[in-house]
């Protein structure tokens, strides 16, 4: 990639654009907000993919977390029902610390980025602008990598996910009446009828725990 | 050099997403904070990736893409089991465990 003055200006669009969107998600009332601003943030790093030369990056970047992600997000948004519980405050009580350790944070990352020298050529790994465009493209190169290097990590990344599937099956389904002995707690939230009910009972029980 | 101009994008996300995790209350968004932190730290991976004529970065950045999609759906299953059980989504009122 030539630093030269269109992708100079694309970098900083880009860059701009997601760390801005990246700043309206913190700062937006409502959490739908906070998604969209998410979703604009992940388009917007798949651009800078684009500018450093990985496609397959930007295209999975897209398809997996604007496609699967920001969408289990609105939609457990949806399950949970946040207009029964309003928000006077948006913000932890421990703001106070937080953004002045978020800003210590940007400032040290920020100092460390500045600081990074050029990287040397006795340093540079096996995949050259030359070698990548004759294995046929950054992808044929990623996967060359993926399935030679990475294999065993790569097979493990598909246990990870198969994990996690089941899991969050096994956690988020309902539990049957036939099974209520077992789980006694878990049970008492089974019935929809019962959980605004639940709700009116659970919250004097959390205000008196709080103090 | 623009290598470190990507940097700069990967700490400052970071920083945005580890100041939400801090300051927010409410859990989901707690969630697309930590995804906001996996996006800086992708960023940093791919730009370092590309100037250092690697894989590796790349190759990273496809586990982290899965790592993010199993970790946000076991997260999000684990508030919809909790919230069976506690109606909330703030964090700080769940302090059942707190003395």
């Amino acid at each position: 990639m030539a630093d030269n003055l269109e992708t100079t200006v694309a970098f900083w669009y880009l860059a701009i654009a997601a760390v801005g969107a990246g700043a309206l998600m913190l700062v937006a009332r409502n959490p739908v907000h906070s998604a969209i601003s998410l979703v604009i943030v992940i388009f917007h790093v798949a651009g800078l993919f684009v500018i450093l030369g990985a496609g397959f990056l930007a295209v999975a970047q897209i398809a997996i977390y604007a496609g699967a992600i920001v969408v289990l997000f609105l939609f457990t948004l949806m399950m949970l029902d946040m207009r029964r519980l309003p928000e006077e405050r948006v913000t932890h009580r421990q703001i106070w610390l937080g953004i002045p350790l978020g800003i210590l944070l940007a400032i040290e990352g920020v100092v460390v980025s500045v600081g990074t020298p050029e990287i040397s050529a006795s340093i540079k790994g096996a995949f050259p602008p030359a070698t990548v465009s004759e294995l046929g493209g950054s992808t044929q190169a990623l996967a060359v990598a993926l399935f030679n290097e990475f294999t065993l990590p790569f097979l493990g990344a598909s246990v990870l996910l198969t994990a996690a599937t089941i899991g969050a099956i096994v956690l988020a389904r309902r539990v049957e009446a036939h099974e209520q002995a077992d789980f006694p707690q878990a049970a008492s939230g089974s019935n929809t009828n019962d959980t605004a009910a639940q709700a009116d009972a659970a919250e004097p029980a959390l205000e008196e725990s709080a103090r | 050099m623009m290598l470190n101009g990507f940097l700069v994008v990967g700490a400052l996300l970071f920083a945005l997403g580890a100041t939400g995790v801090l300051i927010r209350r409410n859990a989901i968004v707690m969630l697309m904070c930590i995804e906001l932190m996996l996006q800086g730290a992708n960023v940093t991976l791919a730009a370092f990736s590309r100037y250092l004529d690697d894989q590796a970065g790349f190759v990273l950045v496809v586990f982290s893409l899965t790592v993010a999609a199993a970790e946000v759906a076991i997260g999000l299953a684990i508030l919809v089991a909790l919230s069976r059980v506690y109606p909330v989504v703030n964090v700080d009122q769940l302090d059942s465990l707190s003395g």
